[in-house]
């Protein structure tokens, strides 16, 4: 299915395109005039605003696996556990799947976030093995998927509120869960910063060389 | 049915002059992810279009939609503020029990310090954002559906709706309490309560209002 040829953006017809309602405007216009949105032919700054937040992010995410994301005391034990030790104490009970959703939650798609958005940055500046539909689809996974890390903060929230059986056992919060937290909105922000355009402009470039 | 969408083909067609532009661009659609344009097409009964570049969906109306949108955000409305106020979840261990609400989950950082502000947080992540979101659906489709003029400020109120779109977690917290059961199970006994099958509902409840969003659709409707 070869129609790309015929295809046209927006910015090649003298026209900006509004990303939030989809109407097309000449180019030079500055507010869309159907839903209110800043027009830009491409979001200025938009890789180091990606940047800014992912470093933000980043750095939020070491304090979040260096202290402790809760702590637990029983009658026998009191105990802190950091994110990985306490995936490590699940597993040690044979509790090996809740384990593995814990580890794939909050280290596996972290990280896979932090190296996707650094990949997609990166190859709109310096090239890309991959295709553009790849990357369009790298994208919105890591759209998709941003959200779910909140997971384990509201695990945290609802063992905090709801082990509260006095000397028996209770649960409270450690600093770790802010750090999280504050990790996964910054790479939230860091990916809506991105401009998916950029992928293609770069793409078609490349076919027209 | 996705069905790829027409490109744009006239290569010849010299731009449109900004003054003579109006009802020539109005016809046009740009997709929001790769710029491509194309000429903005309904797709028959049951077909969603798509870009022809990169697949996102780009126009997906359905018959009725205004009407279902509405009455699935009436009832999101319903149940946060009632799965809010019930009991969730409650345990029992040796003899002592202790019941939690989704206001007390989202406040139980509030008595730790540093971490407070997360309370504010976690309660605008699953109460706050999923009922506003809802609300300023039923404010924008609401005169749509009655065909009434656009309420007034309806196109910003959509505009932060869908901006608020990623920023709606309820159906995560759902999950997240599957996640603490297993945790806690062998420390204490647990009871769900009549909130926890609310929220669930909300959650599938989400799930449909999204497949029925179509935002071109909205969009034209607000343009009258
Ligand atoms: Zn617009
Ligand atoms: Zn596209």
């Amino acid at each position: 299915m070869e129609i790309a040829g015929t295809l046209r953006t927006a910015r090649e017809m003298g026209l900006v395109a509004c990303t939030s309602c989809t109407r097309v405007w000449p180019a030079g216009t500055d507010r869309c005039g159907r839903c209110g949105h800043r027009l830009h032919t491409r979001a200025p700054m938009a890789l180091q605003r990606v940047w800014a937040w992912w470093l933000v992010g980043v750095i939020a995410y070491v304090p979040a696996n260096l202290y402790p994301m809760l702590s637990t005391r029983t009658l026998v034990a009191s105990q802190e556990a950091t994110i990985i030790g306490g995936a490590v104490d699940l597993a040690r009970h044979g509790n090996w799947g809740i384990a593995l959703v814990i580890l794939t939650a909050s280290v596996a798609i972290p990280l896979g976030k932090f190296l996707a958005i650094a990949m997609l940055a990166l190859g709109v500046r310096h090239g890309s093995a991959l295709s553009g539909s790849r990357r369009q689809q790298l994208y919105q996974v890591v759209e998709y998927i941003g959200r779910w890390s909140m997971i384990d903060v509201f695990v945290v929230a609802i063992l905090a509120s709801l082990v509260q059986l006095g000397a028996v056992a209770s649960v409270s919060p450690g600093p770790a869960s802010l750090f999280f937290a504050l990790s996964v909105i910054f790479t939230m922000l860091s990916a809506q910063s991105f401009d998916s355009r950029l992928i293609w402009d770069a793409a078609r470039e490349g076919r027209r060389a | 049915m996705l069905v790829p969408m027409t490109p744009f083909d006239e290569p010849q067609t010299t731009p449109p002059a900004p003054n003579a532009a109006g009802p020539d661009l109005a016809a046009l659609i740009a997709c929001p992810r790769c710029d491509a344009v194309y000429r903005a097409v309904q797709p028959g009964p049951g077909e969603r279009a798509v870009c022809a570049s990169c697949k996102t969906v780009l126009i997906a109306p359905r018959r009725r939609a205004g009407q279902h949108l509405i009455a699935v955000a009436v009832a999101v409305v319903v149940l946060v503020v009632a799965a809010t106020l019930a009991p969730f979840l409650a345990i029992e261990a040796a003899g002592r029990s202790n019941a939690s609400s989704v206001l007390d989950a989202a406040l139980a950082f509030a008595a730790t310090g540093p971490v407070a502000i997360l309370a504010l947080a976690v309660a605008a992540l699953i109460v706050f954002i999923p009922v506003l979101r809802a609300l300023l659906v039923i404010y924008v489709l609401g005169p749509v559906v009655l065909d009434r003029p656009p309420a007034p400020h309806a196109a910003a109120a959509f505009r932060l709706s869908e901006d608020l779109r990623p920023w709606s977690m309820a159906e995560i917290f759902v999950i997240g309490c599957a996640v603490a059961l297993v945790k806690i199970a062998d420390l204490a006994q647990v009871h769900f309560g009549p909130a926890f099958w609310m929220f669930a509902a909300l959650v599938v409840l989400v799930v449909v209002q999204d497949g029925f969003m179509c935002r071109y659709s909205v969009w034209k409707s607000l343009e009258r």
